[in-house]
């Protein structure tokens, strides 16, 4: 089973968002979508400063197995990738809430995708979402 | 709903995420691929791979039966037991499959084929058999456990049947016995020393639990993709099929074309290697952060071609991969990677054999 801490939004899509005190929004992917994908071997996060739509595709995570998007699921302005991932990706497979977290957002107010809490995360994935 | 092997139920007790593979259900792993990568190359791990099929081809007719059938020659197989790799041709080249033949006795040889592609194997084999009588005896009866790593065979020798213990202790590489229904072979698709064991379906469970209990690690497809990638080993559907032959898939020095024997598919790689082959498969290593995977394209002076399979290699720890490529291709390439270009150098595989890097990184 996989984990999904109740003070955190979910995308249909396995991210998830963390509102941190300041007002940006923290995004990575959650403990079901590194289960599915393996051990990641490679991240690429955003540059500081890159302006996302809500949607945009702005992160990639490969594992042994396959490579996969990361989208943004708010509009804002990206405040930092975590630099920790390009020697470590495997932070995400160990500590996919915390110190894999992947980018830090933000948001402008521009539109938002569709979230979901903890509770419509899991039934979404019991539905085979 | 996918065929189940013998293990079926012991994999889905281990937790293993189950994928179909040619139409059976296959653990792709069971937690960390890469830690079961390790496992193989440092100590032991074992494989279910009973969805590969023995044929057992038994008459008088056997051994020429082969020589048509094989672009390997199993007219050079004389001590019992020795096995060959080999591809089976179409007669324009095309490779049907690749496959271990294994000379037991002049009345019987016994392959093992590609899961996804036994049904027309056996087919093919079948009308080619009926003309000289001899009989094409698929072997579902039996599971097949692959153990492979440097400590494989200590691990594994014990647990053998009584009968089969001094035998296989004894078999040298490439060699295959049977041992009443066991067939113990000193083979695998991992570039580790390591056994393959073929055994009646209701023994493996009982032989995979004394394996684990024995301290080998259960590996999936996963691993068992990342390492045969690491020996340079091609995999059948992705680095060559119908459309290609041996000579542009890395398998030159897997055909014997001197001499007079005919095989079927001779005429065609004949007139391919006079006209020049244009093609080669070659190994790449990445230069720069991303995976290789196959389909993607690659670029360089030479002309297009394209990544075969592709993976990270964990032993080396970047990105390696097979390619076809034109056969004038050398020094770099550069690979379309998600819509960035990528420089990958043109190396020889294998990556890895013996736990060991065989490429300068």
């Amino acid at each position: 089973m996989s984990q999904i801490p109740a003070d955190l939004r979910y995308t249909k899509s396995h991210e998830w968002l963390r509102t941190l005190p300041d007002g940006s929004v923290e995004i990575g992917i959650t403990d079901h979508a590194q289960q599915s994908l393996g051990d990641l071997v490679f991240v690429e996060v955003p540059e500081a400063g890159r302006r996302l739509a809500a949607g945009d595709a702005c992160a990639v995570v490969e594992s042994v197995k396959a490579a996969s998007d990361v989208y943004s699921p708010l509009a804002g302005e990206v405040a930092a990738g975590n630099p920790q991932l390009a020697s470590q990706p495997d932070l995400i497979n160990r500590d996919p809430y915390g110190e894999g977290w992947i980018l830090r957002l933000k948001p402008s107010g521009g539109g938002a995708a569709e979230t979901l809490d903890a509770a419509a995360y899991e039934a979404a994935l019991a539905a085979g979402g | 709903m996918g065929r189940r092997t013998p293990l079926y139920d012991l994999h889905v007790a281990a937790g293993a995420r189950m994928v179909d593979f040619g139409g059976w259900d296959m653990p792709v792993g069971y937690g960390s691929q890469i830690e079961e990568h390790h496992a193989v190359r440092r100590d032991a791990g074992m494989f279910d791979v009973s969805h590969m099929c023995t044929v057992d081809l038994r008459g008088a007719g056997v051994r020429p039966l082969l020589q048509r059938l094989l672009a390997n020659d199993v007219g050079r197989l004389s001590a019992p037991g020795k096995a060959l790799y080999s591809c089976m041709l179409r007669p324009d080249g095309g490779v049907i499959d690749d496959l271990i033949a294994c000379y037991l006795d002049e009345k019987w040889f016994r392959l093992v084929v590609n899961a996804g592609t036994a049904d027309k194997d056996l087919a093919w084999i079948k009308e080619h058999a009926k003309q000289i009588g001899v009989a094409v005896v698929p072997r579902r009866d039996l599971a097949m456990v692959a153990v492979q790593g440097p400590n494989a065979r200590a691990k594994a020798t014990p647990l053998l049947p009584e009968a089969a213990r001094a035998g296989a202790a004894k078999l040298g590489v490439f060699f295959g016995a049977a041992f009443d229904d066991w067939f113990v072979s000193r083979t695998g698709y991992t570039g580790e020393d390591g056994f393959e064991v073929a055994l009646p379906a209701e023994s493996a469970a009982d032989f995979w639990q004394a394996l684990a209990a024995a301290g080998v690690t259960a590996c999936g497809l996963g691993a068992r993709d990342t390492l045969r990638l690491e020996a340079g080993m091609n995999l059948y559907g992705n680095d060559m099929d119908e459309t290609v032959t041996p000579l542009e898939s890395g398998l030159a020095w897997t055909v014997v074309l001197d001499g007079n024997r005919d095989f079927v598919g001779k005429q065609a790689l004949m007139k391919q290697r006079a006209d020049g082959v244009a093609r080669k498969l070659s190994g790449l290593v990445l230069l720069d952060r991303g995976v290789l995977r196959s389909h993607q394209k690659t670029y360089g002076p030479a002309g297009e071609g394209e990544v075969t399979s592709g993976s990270f290699s964990p032993t080396l720890e970047r990105s390696i991969g097979l390619a076809r490529l034109p056969a004038a291709t050398d020094g770099t390439v550069e690979v379309d990677i998600r819509g960035k270009s990528i420089p990958a150098r043109v190396v020889t595989a294998p990556f890895v054999r013996n736990g060991r890097a065989k490429i300068e990184l």
